[in-house]
């Protein structure tokens, strides 16, 4: 490794990925130039937007904020990991047929926070939705249809588990 | 792309092994705990540490604990997400709160309470780019690359209040004020000198760059809650949105009744109003009082006069010294146990808590 | 009878809706290419300065440097109205706002061209700072621009309609009123990106997010010296735009020029702190309305001043200054109209068009006025907007010329879900509703440059797959374009957006769209999409008439097939149908295009404000004020729009929501605010906070439940009956706030935003005896043209003003060409 680089090692949607990077890289740096994931985007660069939120480790994180070494050895999911093969993820399926993903821009990052959000709470109020996407900035929607996606998300996730 | 500087990386193991680097280094060594506050700040260059010390990997520093006589020990490098939810936590509402107001759910997964505790004070001649800083000749807070804002043997200008000497950067710590308020400690430790405690009160110094009486060597490794023992605790915080924002004005109020209904002991701590967390002794006048109307009138009238914002926040600083007093009344009615419909608005507003994320 | 539409109208997912949720959009920072570059801005520290001199030897001995530019290498200037050419890519003698781009440094990586820009040093000499309107005004020297009307004006305008004055003097009542509206911007959530490489034919071709790609395309072309037909332009899908995307901008001529120089790809992606540089944002707009009204609420006149705060350059200032003053007719009936506009140049970014264009700050005064008129002659702010509305059908006293008008039954919907009636003046103390109007264009009338082309083209292409292709340089920047385009031809062709397949706003192989901007699209794109599928059905019907012996009048597209209106079993496949037509005619393919009606306004300055048709709104919001701080809630907003016909509802409604939550955050709490240090320590001027943390835009908290409802009356002029519904919901939401407030407290805050503090304010005054008001106090003294006299289609005017020469009717006939004396101009030109 060249003088200032560093090396993880991490689970990336469900592949073991190693990737080697300078080593002053936020975890949204690697992801977009290193790995080619562009999916993930970015707003600010300074935690002010949420654009970049993916998961780690369940977590939802804002991978401008978070140094790319220190997420070695964990999993790591961006918006290319929701979809289940060629199965759009309920709130993928969701926020196309309700208007959620406008400009699409903050989509990716709105979607990764309600995964997490759905996770922890699968029948969260409106409400509570509102609150747990607060730290995500979209210019586009007004939210509403944000929201009503992510109802009906729920709604479809819990009658896919009855099944 | 905003991008970091280039740096050396540590990734602690331990609190000891943080300390031992953090000597070892000297003072352009950085502790790096959740990185929420840190990391903007290294893309704006508004500090260039040599190494980064992280703490994402020290386990001892995790965690909380209720002891015997009640008190909670939590851990700094605690998420303040897993702490809004943590149930221990809310036997003080007031913490659960402060905490859960904290920037937004996203940066609260990350985010730690040793973190917010620390977190660098704020002001908008500070919080710039390099390149904006650049266009007002760099301020006292952070001058340019060598010492560009430091002139006539001067240590630069606080644009503030260009005639002062001192910086006035402003305390941005929700958990501050509220574990002021709640009588708590914080352990330091340092490789040289050994484990002090000391209480939250003294661990803040009021001035925009010198704000923290922790030494560069120390390393916050515990924070411990004295019991309630009945007190009623509260926190309400003024910004612009419901997220996202710093306080420009914070009010954290801990007030103990007997039995008979009178106050026996009340903590209220200002935040955001100056360089650190500012307790109020205006307090004494709520002592052996029940909490009237205009008991709680003539407090906030007078404990309200030691918030004179100044203008490098948002909002006016003249409204935010009005609100202050608004704040102060709202603060101790709730605790009273006012109905929230009673309180407005803006008491519905800063009653709101952490999101189901944290 | 007429066909019930089957896609346009019906709920569905848009055509980009699957890309977006799985990451697959490729906006413009997302693009890589091999041995990409890496560019970054040097911009001025300094707000107005004279550069000195500029040295880059230290960045340019910096490994992985490979060029450092300067406006050395820019010789040509570029703008988007040809009126105002005065942006350079990179400054040259001098730089006038802080931001101002001086140098670009290319390295390889983007972290060293960082590095390396903070080698550059610039000298500077500083120039004394203009910092607003007022302070323009006031100071004539140092000129910031040499040119414009004189000193530090940039424009004044003054168009005056029928006998103003003596309308207004001779009115029951006067009202005059001065307001403020707040700069602000449109911070979409993806920064500008561009990437620039030599194609394998060695021609330019640009990926930008760029709402406007055939105005980039010109400014390439004019700043670079190279023929138009060597460029290609590609918008890359906008990370939203909201008009901050419409102007061209130096970084995408910038990293053209490095493309050529390098001869390897070069990518700029700006900081979102230089988004707050590029702005082209709200104007800040100070007003007074002069306005006499009879006892019974009718409007004789209104006597308009506007001063604008145009900034460091032109943009579209001078379209925004004639904004300014454009619709306030259109709304109402008022029987006379002075509008006098002026734009002044100050030391900050440029401001430029945002949503609703140069009418949201007097559609703020307008309606903040009407509220005071109610109020001062007892009569409901409803009852008095019903009984002077706009007619349809109608030509106004400025010579507007409205078609359909829903206005009405916005209105009448508004009050009715709201309980506006049982509610205002009526809620305790703290509680309180608001009403306010507005109407937008569906896209201008006239286009930037004067010529007789179409505003838009679509061709269509058809091969034995039965694969349908669009072609269209229309951008979609989260608007949702594409679903229109793909939904318009699959209507007329009976397929669904699925069967067709798009290509659009890339202007090397789309014809020409002018941009997403003055909510132009799907109006005139729908069109021209019409027309061209029209030609297509009369071409593969035809063939399927001829094969199937139906007579080609009973030929019906539907359900991907082709068959007899009288027997629908007789047909074939939408597929074999284009066989058979490609069987008959050769290779298939048709074009539409599209230019607006002309308008009946002819006097100079009349070619801002027609449009084919107007929208309009209505809202009521309901407000919250707590009395100890002044802080205000939004509890509910209720909004009808008349939107002709909807293309498609869940598109529809989230520009409706979109809009309605832009417009509050600008009631509320959005304003882009500059510091000036103290004279006597400092020269700096700055923005105060260019960063999303402390340029507040509402988050999920702070936007309230919206109640949408759409007014269908299709009007003739739109494609299906569609008006536009991106920009006009948004206008009512500041007055709406302000008199929501009026009515909640008693104060009146005649300034945007709307904040606690200057309510906290507006009632500290009242609480000490004084107008229960914050806001402007006085207009400035300015010297206006003569105004040109226009009399009104009552007064029996034809369009033209008594005191103009009459104008050339000679347009340009080209579309863009070099300047004769341009290097490129000898290589490639069109003969004119």
């Amino acid at each position: 490794m060249k003088n200032g680089e560093q090396r993880i090692d991490i689970t990336l949607n469900g592949d073991k990925t190693s990737v080697t990077f300078p080593g002053f890289k936020t975890l949204l740096e690697v992801l977009r130039e290193e790995l080619n994931l562009t999916g993930t985007k970015h707003g600010c660069e300074l935690g002010e937007c949420g654009a970049c939120a993916v998961l780690v480790d369940g977590k939802p994180v804002l991978s401008c904020l978070m140094l790319a070494v220190e997420a070695d050895g964990t999993k790591v999911t961006t918006v290319e990991g929701l979809a289940n093969d060629a199965r759009l993820h309920p709130l993928q399926e969701a926020f196309a047929d309700c208007g959620a993903a406008q400009c699409g821009y903050c989509t990716p990052g709105f979607l990764c926070t309600a995964k997490a959000l759905l996770d922890k709470k699968p029948h969260a109020t409106r409400r509570e939705i509102a609150e747990g996407l607060a730290g995500n900035i979209c210019r586009c929607t007004g939210y509403i249809q944000i929201f009503e996606a992510v109802e009906q998300a729920a709604a479809k996730m819990e009658a896919g588990a009855k099944k | 792309m905003m991008r970091c500087p280039s740096f050396r990386y540590h990734a602690a193991t331990s609190a000891a092994d943080a300390a031992s680097v953090l000597a070892d280094v000297g003072p352009k060594a950085m502790v790096l705990a959740g990185g929420t506050d840190v990391v903007p700040n290294l893309k704006r260059r508004q500090f260039m540490p040599d190494v980064l010390v992280s703490l994402r990997k020290a386990n001892d520093l995790r965690g909380v604990s209720i002891g015997s006589d009640g008190a909670a020990t939590i851990g700094p490098c605690s998420t303040l997400a897993d702490l809004a939810l943590d149930p221990a936590i809310a036997n003080w509402p007031g913490l659960a709160r402060a905490i859960g107001s904290i920037a937004s759910p996203l940066i609260r997964a990350t985010a730690t309470l040793g973190g917010n505790l620390c977190v660098d004070t704020r002001c908008n001649y500070y919080n710039q780019n390099h390149e904006w800083r650049q266009s007002i000749s760099f301020c006292m807070k952070a001058p340019g690359p060598n010492g560009t804002a430091i002139t006539e043997g001067k240590h630069g200008t606080c644009w503030v209040a260009p005639g002062s000497d001192r910086c006035w950067a402003v305390s941005s710590t929700d958990s501050g004020p509220m574990l002021m308020a709640l009588g708590a400690t914080v352990t330091l430790v340092s490789k040289k000198r050994g484990k002090r405690e000391i209480p939250i009160t003294a661990l803040y110094h009021d001035d925009g760059m010198d704000y923290l009486k922790r030494a560069p060597d120390e390393i916050v490794t515990g924070i411990r809650v004295p019991a309630p023992k009945g007190a009623k605790s509260t926190y309400w915080k003024l910004r612009r949105r419901g997220s996202f924002d710093f306080p420009v004005l914070s009010v954290a109020a801990s007030v103990r009744f007997a039995k008979s209904g009178e106050v026996e002991d009340a903590r209220v701590v200002l935040g955001a109003v100056t360089s650190r967390p500012l307790e109020v002794q205006e307090t004494a006048l709520l002592l052996g009082k029940k909490l009237s109307d205009d008991a709680i009138e003539e407090f906030a009238e007078k404990a309200s006069a030691h918030a004179r914002p100044l203008d490098n926040t948002d909002f006016a600083a003249a409204w935010r010294r009005k609100t202050a007093r608004a704040f102060l009344t709202g603060a101790l009615k709730e605790i009273r146990g006012d109905d929230k419909a009673t309180l407005g608005v803006l008491a519905q507003r800063v009653m709101q808590g952490a999101s189901c994320l944290g | 009878m007429k066909t019930p539409l089957k896609v346009i109208g019906q709920a569905r997912r848009r055509v980009d809706g699957q890309a977006k949720v799985l990451g697959q959009t490729k906006f413009a920072d997302d693009l890589v290419f091999t041995r990409m570059l890496h560019c970054r801005l040097l911009r001025s520290t300094q707000p107005h300065a004279v550069i000195k001199g500029i040295d880059a030897s230290k960045a340019l001995a910096m490994e992985g440097v490979k060029a450092v530019l300067t406006g050395a290498d820019f010789p040509v200037s570029y703008g988007i109205l040809p009126v105002s050419q005065d942006e350079f890519p990179l400054c040259r003698e001098k730089v006038r706002m802080v931001g101002d781009p001086v140098a670009a440094v290319v390295a390889t990586s983007e972290e060293i061209a960082i590095e390396a820009a903070l080698l550059v040093r610039v000298d500077y000499e500083p120039l004394k700072t203009i910092s607003d309107s007022l302070d323009a005004l006031k100071n004539p020297e140092p000129r910031i621009h040499d040119y414009g009307d004189h000193g530090n004006v940039h424009k004044a305008v003054a168009l005056e309609f029928g006998n103003v004055d003596a309308a207004i003097d001779g009115a029951d009542r006067i009202f005059e009123d001065h307001f403020f509206f707040q700069g602000n911007t449109h911070l979409p959530l993806e920064q500008h990106a561009a990437v620039a490489l030599m194609d394998t034919e060695g021609k330019l071709c640009l990926w930008s997010s760029t709402q406007t790609p055939h105005y980039v395309h010109r400014a390439l072309a004019k700043a670079l010296a190279i023929a138009p037909h060597l460029i290609r332009v590609v918008a890359t899908p906008n990370g939203g735009g909201f008009g901050g995307k419409t102007d061209p901008f130096n970084h995408e001529i910038v990293v053209a020029k490095a493309a050529m120089l390098t001869g390897r790809p070069v990518k700029i992606c700006l900081t979102r702190e230089e988004v707050f540089y590029c702005h082209r944002g709200r104007h800040p707009v100070q007003m007074k309305f002069r306005t006499g009204v009879n006892k019974d609420g009718m409007i004789t006149g209104m006597d308009l001043q506007t001063l604008l705060d145009g900034g460091a350059y032109g943009s579209y200032g001078v379209a925004s200054t004639f904004y300014t003053g454009a619709l306030q007719p259109v709304t109402y009936a008022l029987p006379t109209y002075r509008f006098r506009g002026c734009r002044t140049f100050s030391n900050k970014p440029p401001s430029g068009p945002k949503r609703g264009h140069g009418t949201v700050q007097p559609r703020f005064g307008q309606e903040v006025q009407m509220d005071k008129i109610a109020v001062a002659l007892g009569m409901d702010p409803a009852e008095l907007r019903l009984k002077q509305l706009a007619p349809a059908n109608s030509i106004t006293a400025n010579w507007m010329k409205i078609s359909t008008s829903g206005l009405r039954r916005c209105i009448e919907e508004v009050v009715k879900r709201s309980g506006f009636h049982e509610k205002w003046g009526k809620l305790p103390k703290g509680r309180g509703v608001g009403l306010a109007c507005s109407t937008y264009l569906t896209g201008a009338g006239l286009p930037i440059y004067w010529n007789d082309l179409p505003q838009t083209g679509v061709q269509l292409q058809f091969d034995r797959s039965g694969a349908v292709v669009a072609f269209c340089g229309a951008t979609d920047c989260g608007q949702g374009s594409d679903d229109v385009l793909a939904a318009t031809v699959a209507e007329v062709l009976g397929l669904t957006t699925r069967d067709v397949r798009l290509v659009t706003g890339d202007t090397g192989i789309t014809p020409v769209d002018l941009g997403s901007y003055s909510s132009r699209v799907t109006l005139m794109m729908g069109h021209a999409a019409i027309q061209a599928a029209e030609r297509a059905k009369a071409l593969i019907g035809t063939a399927v008439s001829k094969k199937l012996e139906i007579p080609l009048d009973r030929i019906v597209f539907a359900g991907a097939r082709v068959f007899d209106a009288s027997d629908p079993a007789k047909g074939v496949s939408f597929q074999d149908a284009v066989i058979l037509g490609e069987a008959m005619h050769g290779t298939l393919g048709t074009s539409g295009s599209y230019k607006p009606p002309p308008s009946p306004a002819k006097f100079k300055g009349g070619g801002v404000g027609p449009s084919p048709a107007y929208s309009f709104t209505a809202a009521v919001v309901e407000v919250e004020v707590d009395e100890a701080t002044c802080f205000l809630d939004v509890k509910k907003v209720w909004i009808a729009h008349d939107i002709g016909q909807v293309m498609n509802p869940i598109l529809a409604r989230g520009q409706v929501e979109g809009s309605v939550y832009m417009g509050l955050g600008e009631a509320l709490m959005e304003e882009s605010t500059f510091r000036r240090l103290p004279a006597n320590l400092s020269g700096a001027l700055v923005h105060k906070y260019p960063s999303m943390l402390e340029y507040k835009s509402p988050t999920t908290l702070e936007m309230p439940e919206v109640d949408t409802v759409f007014i269908e009356d299709p009007d003739p002029n739109g494609p299906f009956g569609a008006k536009e519904v991106g920009q006009g919901p948004l206008l009512p939401m500041p007055p709406c706030v302000a008199n929501a407030v009026y009515d909640a407290i008693g104060v009146r805050v005649d300034e945007s935003p709307v904040t606690p503090e200057k309510i906290a304010k507006a009632v500290w005054e009242k609480d000490h005896g004084r107008e229960a008001r914050f806001g402007p106090k006085s207009f400035p003294v300015i010297e206006w043209p003569e105004a040109s006299k226009v009399k009104t289609p009552a007064e029996g005017g034809d369009g033209t003003a008594s005191n103009e020469k009459p104008r050339k009717s000679k347009l340009l006939a080209s579309g863009f060409r070099l300047a004769p004396d341009s290097p490129g101009a000898k290589v490639e030109g069109v003969k004119s």
